[in-house]
């Protein structure tokens, strides 16, 4: 007997008590907790979504269409960038005034060769404004999950309203379960040395958000 | 006089040793005082926390009741998308299988996502015996494996070190393993974490194998998920070409609908966050993004054996939180290395008995090493009813009878009558007895808080204080606990 069939064989044995017609799973669990928490508009939403990834040390930006590729410019200037990181499918326009060598992440580059990389500019899937959380999917603009992880600076575009959800119930929903995805609320941060919060540990220690309206 | 009970001393003994070291007690109470208090804030954030964990808890009956059907469910959606599944019977196995599977990719290092079931089986011991390294990448891992230490806590396994600690172990140890610390290297958590990034970098960049656990698996979808909070995960995960996840039978949810429930209870009750700044999940294999081959070995270890025991099969609704061992009075004193195993706390001391058996001493002194206070109860996200379970498992040390053992059903022989577990046992009959006093002193966490006895609650006070055990604790529960308390308290 192999052991798959050993544990599976174990397991029947272990549940001999529970008996054949137990109520179906959709009727054994209940589902009385709540969609959202509280009642916001979308605006509220929204500012929810910046005071949450605020709280969590995520650096929060608003821009619409005219002021978005200044500002990208301007926040990888401020970190001297020499090379950025992007998505093959990141909209042009959003570099249009971008200065540092936009690095093209494709499947050959080594990881040796994105660590000299300092900064990487994505978009999201979805954003949870209960808890400050960003969630890339893969997608075209947001790449592979490698891109969001190894530069040190990641500054991450939201559009608003459009991809911020309320809770964590409801991004659920949007979300494909095939796709590998990522689920970021502030910068990788560690509490291990006696809970004092320290920022940055493996991943990007600064994470700068641009919540890009319309 | 000398105890007589195979199993008494163990966790009294550990205990006694850690309640004398005034720094780990310093280390430890401020630690979980200091969790306990931001928890407390998280929670109750969320209007609807009760319903939550009752759903939480109902998701985690049903998928143990029909376990097997879920394992089959899992087993065909993971190879769906890409991924291929193992079966381990028990810890030689799963380590005999991890093994051979780096030996495949021709390997001799892999990197380690932080994992319980994999300290639970020594898998790093064991691939070290095949010339495999195996380094643990989070921090407080880190920090553990280079001091030759073990874990003490669930969420943060170094919460007995301090930063001077800290600081001694990375500018002693880190050369051995790699990168050294750097010249003047302070004992700053930010330098010290700067030390610890540096050092284990150039091991991401270049490890070809990771080795992780998971948090959850939907059996709908295949989909594994890791929740944490450096980032070390994500590099474990996806920079390797080799991903191999060893992972409890008992951690699957039925649907993707149901992370809703866990993704909301898990921080909150674990790091008391809105949310964990890092999840990852996966559904097998994905082309060009990640590990070219998975491989997830199903881990048994005792699990079954558990199942098997209707009372005690609850306590594999766990999901790790900790926050039993934030509020737990003889944790904070005791420590987690008292507990000798990798569960450590309240839900330790269900859980290792039962995937373990009770025939060592520790094992069967690991019942008693609680108060029956039910704070462990009252903030399980999953509601797991750690008293009853521990009562449960003291009828069955002293009683002894039917139990499964390695997926048979065996007779356990009451353990030689002793004096201390005969009073032990009348202590907590009296208590559930009297259901008065049952809500008066082990329901109401408020009080529990209150409570930090300089020894040993219950019978484990009698252990870790004399050993002339035949006199003591033969007043009625209520009583002893009214004396110990009073004078006892730690100011
Ligand atoms: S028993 Fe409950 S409180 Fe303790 S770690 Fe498990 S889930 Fe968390």
């Amino acid at each position: 007997m192999n052991s798959r069939e050993r544990i599976l064989g174990r397991v029947r044995r272990a549940l001999a008590d529970v008996p054949a017609g137990e109520r179906p799973y959709e009727e054994a669990v209940p589902r009385d907790y709540l969609r959202e928490h509280g009642e916001r508009t979308v605006e509220e939403s929204v500012d929810l979504l910046a005071e949450n990834l605020a709280d969590y040390r995520a650096i929060v930006h608003r821009a619409d269409a005219a002021d978005l590729p200044l500002l990208i410019t301007r926040l990888l200037a401020a970190r001297g960038a020499e090379e950025v990181l992007v998505p093959p499918g990141l909209p042009d326009w959003w570099m249009t005034a971008a200065d540092p060598v936009r690095i093209h992440d494709r499947a050959e580059l080594t990881p040796q060769r994105l660590d000299r990389v300092g900064s990487v500019v994505t978009g999201c899937a979805v954003a949870i404004a209960e808890t400050g959380t960003l969630v890339l999917d893969g997608s075209p603009d947001q790449g592979r999950r490698r891109i969001s992880l190894i530069p040190d600076h990641h500054i991450c575009v939201v559009r608003v309203p459009s991809q911020v959800v309320a809770s964590v119930p409801q991004a659920l929903e949007r979300l494909a379960p095939t796709r590998p995805l990522t689920w970021i609320s502030g910068p990788s941060a560690t509490s291990d040395i006696e809970l004092d919060r320290v920022e940055g540990v493996h991943g990007p220690r600064t994470l700068e958000v641009i919540l890009l309206d319309g | 006089m000398s105890g007589t009970f195979v199993g008494m001393p163990a966790f009294p003994e550990a205990a006694r040793a850690a309640v004398d070291d005034a720094t780990l007690r310093g280390n430890l109470r401020h630690a979980t005082h200091t969790i306990r208090a931001k928890r407390a804030g998280a929670v109750a954030e969320l209007a609807d926390w009760a319903e939550l964990r009752e759903a939480g808890r109902r998701i985690k009956d049903h998928t143990l009741r029909h376990l097997d059907r879920y394992l089959e469910q899992l087993e065909a959606s993971v190879t769906a998308a890409g991924g291929t599944v193992h079966w381990a019977a028990d810890a030689d196995e799963a380590n005999r299988i991890v093994a051979r599977l780096v030996e495949e990719t021709g390997e001799s290092e892999v990197v380690k996502v932080k994992s319980m079931a994999t300290q639970e089986i020594g898998l790093n011991e064991a691939l070290e015996a095949e010339g495999i390294r195996a380094y643990e990448t989070d921090l407080a891992e880190l920090i553990v494996q280079l001091g030759k230490d073990r874990p003490s806590h669930i969420l943060v396994p170094a919460i007995h070190r301090n930063r001077g600690e800290i600081r001694e172990i990375f500018a002693h140890e880190m050369a051995a393993w790699g990168r050294p610390a750097p010249e003047n290297l302070t004992d700053t958590p930010a330098d010290l974490a700067e030390a610890a990034r540096l050092h284990l970098r150039e091991k991401f960049l270049r490890a070809r194998v990771g080795v992780s656990g998971a948090n959850f698996m939907v059996a709908e979808t295949g989909t594994l998920v890791v929740v944490e909070s450096e980032g070390n995960g994500r590099m474990c995960l996806t920079l390797p070409e080799t991903l191999i996840s060893v992972v409890g039978i008992e951690k699957i949810v039925p649907t993707w609908r149901d992370l809703e429930v866990f993704l909301q209870t898990l921080p909150r009750s674990s790091t008391a966050e809105r949310m964990n700044p890092y999840t990852s999940m996966w559904t097998g294999t994905t082309d060009e993004d990640g590990p070219r081959a998975f491989h997830l070995v199903l881990l048994d270890n005792g699990r079954t054996d558990a199942l098997a025991d209707q009372v005690g099969r609850q306590a594999l609704r766990c999901i790790r939180c900790s926050a039993c061992l934030n509020v737990c009075p003889v944790y904070e004193r005791a420590g987690g290395h008292a507990y000798g195993s990798v569960y450590p706390g309240p839900i330790g001391a269900i859980l290792s008995p039962q995937l373990r058996g009770t025939g060592s001493e520790i094992d069967a002194s690991l019942p008693y090493a609680s108060s029956l206070c039910g704070a462990c109860y009252e903030v399980c996200p999953v509601a797991i009813d750690i008293p009853e379970v521990l009562v449960h498992l003291r009828e069955r040390v002293v009683e002894g009878g039917p139990a499964v053992r390695g997926g048979n059903k065996v007779v356990l022989r009451p353990a030689k009558g002793h004096a201390a577990e005969r009073a032990a046992m009348r202590a907590a009959a009296w208590a559930f007895g009297h259901p008065g006093a049952l809500g008066t002193g082990q329901r109401l966490a408020s009080r529990s808080r209150r409570l930090h006895p300089r020894t040993l609650p219950g019978p484990g006070r009698a252990w870790s204080h004399t050993r002339d055990l035949p006199t003591l604790p033969a007043e009625p529960f209520r009583d002893w606990w009214q004396r110990t308390r009073g004078g006892k308290d730690a100011k």
